[in-house]
């Protein structure tokens, strides 16, 4: 286990590697939500989730709904370094004519099952894909990343009291708890908190976590398949920017990618120089 | 035409319900309005394939792409209004965009909801959905043309709207009729004008065309369903053989099937048109019937509607 940890530890510093690098060779997209789920994203990519990048459609995989798009980098550079497209194609975000669009979109991009990018409409999708799931009595788990300002957002309540109401549990929320959103702190903007105890009183279980303790991780996402009769969110609070120091907790990163002067900065951050 | 009446959401209702029995895929959703739009009776049969859920349009909306995601074919409705008003921009992200295999099937559509009055009639839901790109928008007129496009939409993989009715109305076509996603179809010949109408108002066009054939007028009537994608063809032999349009719904003449013509023979044969329908107002409450005549859409309203387009052409 110790070895799976520091190997899981050194892949979300590569997928690191590499959202900063897509980002500052496309200067444009978010860096910082970017950098606080990839541990998450790494845990369940090169983990937990069951998939096969040479097989994107097969019915038995596990599903992964990026509910906060804006995200993308983190989940491409998973799909990419997974082996389900080039990695040079990562140098291709949000160009004209790239299968990389700035926000996911299954139509385009081999591993993305849904399009997001629209807060709050990935839990629903989440919530139907589960449904579906079940109804064909596949063992498949669903698993969606949210971010904290996005449930601002009132279809993720829908989507909350939906999945009590039919007992989703193969459903796994997970809450990038960064606490800042484009305008600031979330809880200046429009607080969200206590998250946990809010989807607890929505009748999910609900756990907390460092979402940059890759162990933790990984022990709440093996909880999590043990709850049944209900769904399960791991709310993991996280550092916007992580892994480079003059991005962290800063609102700022939003949505600005590395310039040219910060990029070796970046890069010497996460260990990597070059 | 036949004299039985049928409501178009109760022809729904049934077939949907007969579609669950040959195609273990389709799934339903309602948001609280099943005993309204008919899909109680899918849901007595296969309950495990319904999800009532609840007041909450916009979930239920994203729910349905998913279980499309997941190989399903969910069948959603609610009321016009809140299907397409409230949960507009989930049916674009979530449902068009990606090209879910998703059915929108409306009911309540336009001003005979009746009595309930301008907050629950909706007269631009075709407008705002026609402008989403990759949605299949049908209207049918009558309990047979709504069975044929149910099964046409199930069959047919990608995201439909389907605007149904509350009330009964005249049965226009014989159970021979052969539906096809994107054609219209003509139900009357005429040389002087064409009535281009859809859904409820195809009935009252037949009406129009018989009462100005009594006049010695000569109208042509082209029932129109798929809204979008439109049939270009029967529209411009229409405006080439005829030379003047009256188009008639029961929704906003902004947008929706008259915006629709009016866009397109704007661009390829301008001839004179009259778009009949609800002119840029919201709905109130009254009786359906005593609602088709405050908002000018009984036939009389196309015979002088018809008038004018052939002053305009210049007989």
């Amino acid at each position: 286990m110790k070895e799976t940890i520091a190997n899981l530890e050194d892949k979300a510093r590569e997928l690191r590697v590499a959202i900063v690098r897509t980002l500052h060779k496309s200067q444009s997209g978010h860096t910082g939500g970017s950098l606080s789920a990839i541990d998450m994203i790494t845990a369940l990519y090169f983990h937990k989730m069951r998939h096969d990048p040479d097989n994107p459609e097969w019915t038995e995989r596990d599903r992964f709904v990026l509910s906060k798009g804006h995200a993308a980098p983190a989940q491409y550079v998973a799909l990419a370094h997974a082996g389900y497209f080039p990695k040079e194609d990562l140098m291709m975000l949000r160009r004209l004519g790239s299968h990389l669009q700035g926000h996911p979109d299954s139509k385009s991009t081999p591993g993305v099952e849904v399009c997001t990018g629209s807060l709050g409409q990935g839990l629903s999708m989440a919530n139907g894909m589960a449904l579906g799931l079940r109804l064909d009595n596949r063992p498949c788990r669903v698993y969606a990343l949210l971010g904290d300002g996005e449930l601002q957002e009132g279809q993720v309540w829908e989507a909350a009291m939906a999945a009590s109401h039919y007992k989703i549990d193969n459903l796994c929320a997970l809450v990038d708890a960064n606490a800042l959103q484009i305008d600031g702190e979330v809880a200046k903007v429009m607080a969200v908190a206590p998250i946990a105890a809010k989807f607890k009183t929505f009748g999910w279980h609900a756990l907390e976590i460092d979402g940059h303790d890759m162990s933790a991780i990984l022990a709440a996402l093996e909880h999590a398949e043990t709850i049944k009769g209900q769904p399960t969110v791991i709310v993991a609070n996280t550092v916007k920017g992580k892994g480079v120091s003059f991005f962290e907790n800063k609102a700022s990163y939003h949505g600005v990618p590395p310039s040219d002067d910060e990029l070796p900065k970046a890069l010497e951050c996460l260990g990597c120089l070059d | 035409m036949s004299s039985n009446m049928i409501a178009t959401r109760d022809a729904y209702g049934e077939t949907l319900a007969e579609l669950g029995g040959e195609n273990g895929n389709i799934v339903a959703l309602d948001a609280d309005l099943s005993g309204s739009t008919k899909t109680s009776l899918f849901a007595k049969k296969y309950p495990e394939r319904f999800f009532n859920m609840g007041i909450a349009e916009a979930n239920m909306i994203g729910t349905a792409a998913g279980l499309a995601a997941a190989g399903k074919i969910p069948f959603v409705s609610t009321f016009a209004i809140f299907a397409v008003g409230r949960a507009w921009e989930q049916m674009r992200q979530s449902v068009a965009y990606p090209k879910a295999n998703v059915k929108i099937v409306a009911t309540h559509g336009g001003i005979t909801v009746g009595e309930d009055g301008g907050s629950h009639q909706s007269v631009e839901d075709i407008a705002i959905v026609r402008a989403v790109p990759n949605m299949t928008v049908i209207v049918p007129a009558d309990g047979v043309e709504t069975r044929a496009a149910i099964r046409a939409a199930a069959a047919h993989k990608g995201p439909f709207y389907i605007r149904l009715g509350r009330n009964k109305v005249p049965t226009i076509f014989g159970e021979d009729y052969r539906f096809e996603i994107g054609k219209g179809c003509q139900l009357a010949a005429g040389s002087d004008l064409t009535f281009v109408a859809t859904g409820l108002m195809t009935a009252q066009a037949l009406a129009a065309a018989a009462l100005l054939h009594k006049e010695g007028i000569s109208a042509r009537v082209v029932h129109i369903s798929t809204i979008k994608p439109l049939d270009q063809d029967i529209i411009l032999d229409a405006a080439m053989e005829t030379g003047a349009i009256v188009t008639a719904e029961e929704h906003s003449v902004i947008g929706g099937l008259g915006g629709a013509v009016a866009e397109f023979l704007g661009e390829s044969h301008p001839v004179p048109i009259k778009r009949v329908g609800i002119r840029d107002r919201f709905g109130t409450s009254g009786k359906a019937e005593e609602l088709m005549k405050y908002f000018g859409l009984l036939p009389e309203d196309l015979v002088e509607a018809a008038r004018e387009v052939l002053a305009r052409k210049g007989k």
